[in-house]
């Protein structure tokens, strides 16, 4: 199967005051397509910022990271921008719903990016699947948090992404919020045969997937298939 | 697989960022109506200043004509003299002439007396506008019935009707109608000395015209073709040399608009200052408004948005508000104007139309885009530089603003500030200060609120109360909002109390007549042979003649051995005309009067015969002539040539109402020239001063009675109405800037929501929350009005100092109401936008508001 993530020693150091902290000691690793991954360890092991460089939000130190074998480091900001339109989806711990948008226009950003004609109806289809059909209009203040994340994962995959970075997708949801939650992203990443790579301090959650990357201090402690 | 093309820019196009600016702009309204209000008002300010500037200046050339009721004039203050007359003739010959000249008129049917402009008139004066009388007809009768037309108010306030009679020197003619209005007369001075016109041939009759009178020959003629410019051109200087002036109506209209251009300017600054407190305002806004939409810029920037597409959502909301905001300003402006007319009524030579011009709409609509965008960049430039990561909760996300960036936006705001000031001004100097008065203010402001921060955290008070403590934690610790509402509140309180201190200077300026010692009662023309008989008669009332001075008038011959007329001729001498020109009223003394200082040279009081005779000149006729001490200027005094030498330069305060003098002749030289004298007294009260205008007016009708206090009466009025415009485009600054302060106090809420709600949650009880705010609000409030009211104090001394040339004695009105009336409000809407959170509960306040 081809690599959609290739990660290649990867360093990331941030500066605190006089102090720097080594956030990534030389991380490799790369994920298949079409696979479920998880990335696990304690608070503070960097499993964020390496969601975070993987999916081209920040530039790495050194090291390099290719999606679908483009080379991050050889893509300007906009380009990296394009890139996350086009091939990536994300799905946040606190939802990041824009306040000031309805759920359906929520769902429609990245497809309007896109500069899809047929943004909203789309919308409404995918809404409709995370069974908000009567949410449309509900501005991200007047839906449950359970609510909020579903409409998050409908923005999530309305771009179709060849790969959706989540990062801590039910750490904000009760138990049983969060497992209805956790329901629908693999439903819907079978359905849409997305990768899924899941940064989580959940072993459950982790075990679901078929790879787990185990972080620690910054470092690989293991990369093994379940 | 999906593939990048690099080259490729986003698909989402200038409709999809319209879409976003309108959807994220529909769930902000309340943010966004309190930052177009800033805009709305500083707009309004400077539009119905403007508007009702182009709108004078329109009406003044409309109505130039109307205002001289004729095409041209040519005046003088001598008899015409053969040239002068050979030069009317080639002219045609003047269609209306008229003797003019302020003096005493008396009231037989009830012994009142009242200095009046005396006007005879012969011909068909005015051309232009209209005689408006009551009755109607008799502005047309007059002449033929051989009577006066009397001004209305006087008519009113002495009872006099129609059939009663006037007395003017020696001359009694029966009052024919009230005198509304006529064509060349001015509101200040017929407020002094209001009109009464007469037919031209009583002139000589009155016997007034005497020695030492000043009178006013004027020639009307009606040429409606003829080439004003060419006119003036070609005529003035010839007739300036025969001592005489043409005035076109051109001219006038001309003169005039200058002359309210200047007061026009300086209320187009005070507009300009509620103006760019609306830049503060716009600044102060989208500062926290940009910062509540970080995150949602670094989601977005997450899902595949440029930074180019960020920036540009918010820059197009703001752009449209800036329009919407331009546009609401200009109709409020507009209609705003309407009110200017009636705050100036009896200051403006005309009747103001208020008419609609559509360069204002153009200018409201370009100053609201030009502000908004200008002020908003600054912190627009934000969502440049925030990093996606914000959105995935990394601490280490960078965000570090490019600084060439930032000082590029500053340079552009400052020269956005000196162009329109230029605009404003049309003097670069004036600009360049006004800008650097702008940046010292503001960078003052800043530095005491930087300071107190500093201070606070130095010297914190450790041992104080929990809620003490806590107000004043919240002053300098992150996200504070002290330097915004220090400098919001500072330039607001500073720039009110600075116009409520100038208002104090000028007015107290005028008035004089509260000094012990001071005259209140001036006697001009005082013959010679009636000097003993006028003041016999004022001794007589039991007054006393505080002085009695001798006037001699004279012209410069020649300065230096140069003649004056060589001097005219000679166009690279810096010899001031009016010097050449003038008629002065010269006196003698024998030593120097309160109002003057010595600058130079000595004070020789008295001549002994030996030498060339010694005078003093005043400061600015030494610069104007071109003399200094030792230089000699010849003078011709009635006929005979008169040799002097500069001994002494004098300082003079012109501003003291009191008889000043340029040129001080010594004791034992003019003594036998024909001369006229000004006696002064103090009259206790009006009772008083009429009674004594009455037996001088019975016995000494060439005498003229200048009631002081009637004119610091009518000085004091005029202020008071200047003031009242003043005060009414301030209102603006302290609406705007209570909107300012509203807008920060506002933001600053949700900054201080998390904290009140988390210290609610750890059991602090919703008034110590209160508290906490309210300290705040009190520490800042103080700090900021008391700052404002200092810099005003400052800067009103300078004005004192540097312009008015004056003491200032500033009031204590700021004091006592601006500063704890400013600390009330910043505590009263800081609370009051605060109640929600300790109102309900936690939970339902973070839901809510965050």
């Amino acid at each position: 199967m081809a690599k959609i993530l290739n990660v290649t020693h990867l360093n990331k150091t941030y500066t605190s005051g006089a102090k720097k902290l080594t956030v990534l000691d030389d991380i490799s690793f790369d994920i298949e397509e079409r696979t479920t991954f998880s990335i696990v360890g304690p608070s503070g092991s960097g499993k964020t910022t390496l969601l975070g460089l993987c999916a081209g939000l920040d530039a790495p130190d050194s090291g390099s990271i290719e999606i679908s074998g483009i080379n991050l480091g050889s893509l300007t900001e906009d380009q990296r921008a394009l890139l996350r339109n086009k091939q990536v989806g994300f799905v946040f711990q606190d939802f990041q719903l824009l306040p000031t948008l309805t759920a359906l226009e929520n769902v429609a950003v990245p497809l309007e990016l896109q500069g899809a004609k047929d943004a909203l109806k789309r919308s409404r289809e995918l809404l409709g699947k995370v069974e908000l059909g009567d949410r449309f209009n509900h501005y991200p203040s007047q839906l449950s948090g359970g609510e909020q994340q579903r409409v998050a994962l409908a923005r999530a995959f309305s771009n179709r992404p060849s790969i959706l970075f989540a990062d801590e997708p039910t750490g904000n949801l009760d138990a049983e919020t969060g497992e209805k939650v956790e329901k629908l992203i693999f439903d819907l990443n079978n359905e849409l045969g997305t990768t899924l790579v899941i940064v989580t301090h959940d072993p459950e959650l982790a075990q679901k997937t078929q790879h787990t990357l185990r972080l620690k201090g910054g470092k690989i402690l293991s990369n093994t298939a379940v | 697989m999906k593939e990048i093309d690099k080259g490729r820019k986003t698909n989402a196009g200038l409709g999809w960022l319209l879409k976003m600016a309108w959807r994220d702009g529909r769930a902000s309204v309340g943010k966004l109506i309190l930052f177009m209000a800033s805009i709305v008002l500083g707009i309004a300010a400077v539009v119905s200043i403007q508007s009702f500037g182009d709108n004078l200046k329109k009406n003044i050339a409309l109505q130039s004509k109307a205002l001289m009721g004729a095409d041209f004039i040519i005046d003088s203050s001598n008899p015409p003299n053969e040239r002068v007359n050979k030069i009317m003739d080639s002219l045609g010959g003047a269609n209306s002439r008229e003797i003019g000249f302020a003096s005493m008129a008396a009231f037989p049917k009830n012994d009142a007396a009242k200095l009046m402009q005396v006007r005879g008139i012969e011909g068909g004066f005015p051309f232009y506008g209209e005689l408006e009388t009551e009755p109607a007809s008799a502005g047309k009768t007059y002449q033929q019935d051989n009577a006066a037309l009397v001004d209305a108010t006087v008519m009113l306030q002495n009872n006099i009707n129609v059939g009663d009679s006037i007395k003017i020197g020696t001359v009694t003619l029966p009052v024919a109608g009230a005198l509304k209005s006529v064509p060349g007369s001015n509101a200040i001075f017929s407020s002094v000395a209001p009109p009464v016109l007469i037919p031209y041939r009583f002139i000589t009759e009155t016997g007034l015209v005497q020695t030492g009178s000043r009178i006013d020959y004027k020639y009307y003629f009606v040429a409606p073709d003829k080439n004003m410019e060419a006119l003036d051109h070609k005529l003035d200087p010839q007739l300036d040399a025969q001592e005489a002036d043409l005035d076109t109506h051109t001219s006038t209209s001309r003169r005039l608009g200058r002359r309210y251009e200047n007061f026009g300017k300086f209320l187009n600054l005070v507009a300009f200052i509620a103006l760019l407190l609306g830049c503060v305002g716009i600044a102060s806004a989208v500062h926290i408004y940009i910062k509540e939409k970080l995150r949602a810029v670094a989601v977005l920037k997450c899902l595949g948005a440029t930074r180019r597409q960020t920036f540009l959502i918010f820059l197009i909301q703001i752009a449209v508000i800036g329009i919407l905001g331009g546009l609401i300003g200009t109709v409020a402006g507009v209609l705003l104007q309407q009110l200017f007319p009636i705050f100036l009524e009896g200051l403006l030579p005309i009747d103001i139309q208020v008419t609609f011009a559509p360069k204002v709409i153009v200018l409201g609509l370009l100053l609201g885009l030009l502000m908004s965008v200008l002020f908003a960049l600054y912190p627009l430039m934000g969502t440049l530089y925030v990093s996606p990561l914000e959105a995935l909760r990394v601490n280490g996300a960078k965000r570090s603003k490019s600084k060439t960036a930032g000082l590029l936006v500053l340079f552009a705001i400052f020269i956005f500030i000196f162009l329109f000031a230029f605009w404003l001004l049309k003097d670069i100097n004036y600009s360049l200060a006004f800008v650097a008065g702008i940046l010292v203010t503001f960078a003052i402001l800043a530095g005491i609120a930087q300071g107190l921060m500093q201070a606070v955290r130095r010297f914190f008070p450790t041992s104080w109360g929990f809620v003490a403590r806590q107000g004043l934690l919240n002053l300098f610790r992150p996200n504070n909002q002290t330097l915004i509402l220090v400098m919001a509140i500072g330039v607001g309180t500073f720039l009110i109390s600075t116009l409520y201190f100038s208002k104090d200077l000028l007015l107290s300026q005028a008035a004089l007549d509260k000094q012990k010692d001071s005259p209140n009662m001036i006697l001009l023309d005082v013959q010679s042979d009636q000097r003993e008989a006028v003041t016999s008669t004022v001794l007589g009332d039991n007054l006393s003649i505080i002085e009695d001075i001798p006037i001699i008038t004279m012209r410069v011959q020649g300065i230096d051995g140069r003649s004056a007329v060589s001097l005219k001729n000679d166009k690279s001498s810096k010899v001031g005309r009016w010097v050449l020109n003038h008629e002065f009223r010269v006196t003698y003394r024998d030593s120097l009067i309160a109002s003057e200082s010595l600058m130079a040279g000595s004070w020789d009081g008295n001549y002994n015969g030996n030498g060339t005779v010694p005078i003093s000149v005043s400061d600015n006729f030494a610069n104007d002539a071109k003399v200094k001490v030792g230089d000699q200027v010849t003078f011709n005094v009635q006929g005979k040539s008169l040799k002097t030498e500069v001994a002494s330069i004098r300082l003079v305060d012109w501003s003291r109402m009191q008889l000043n003098f340029s040129i001080v002749f010594p004791k034992g030289v003019l003594e036998k020239a024909p001369q006229f004298l000004v006696i002064t007294t103090k009259v206790p009260d009006e009772n008083a001063s009429a009674a004594l205008q009455q037996k001088l007016v019975k016995q000494f009708p060439n005498v003229t009675i200048l009631d002081l206090r009637q004119v610091l009466s009518v000085i004091e009025g005029l202020l008071n109405k200047i003031a009242w415009l003043i005060n009414f485009m301030a209102f603006f600054s302290i609406f705007t800037g209570i909107i300012v302060l509203i807008g920060a106090v506002r933001t600053s809420k949700y900054q201080r929501i998390r904290e009140s709600v988390l210290l609610r949650t750890l059991g602090a009880k919703s008034q110590q929350i209160l508290k906490i705010m309210a300290l705040e609000y009190v520490y800042l409030g103080i700090l900021g009005s008391l700052a404002g009211i200092l810099l005003a104090l400052i800067s009103s001394q300078l004005l004192a100092w540097l312009v008015f040339d004056t003491t200032f004695l500033p009031s204590w009105m700021p004091f006592l109401v601006l500063f704890p009336g400013i600390t009330a409000l910043v505590v009263f809407i800081g609370l009051f936008n605060s109640v929600s959170v300790i109102k309900n509960p936690p939970l339902e306040v973070l839901r809510k508001e965050v």
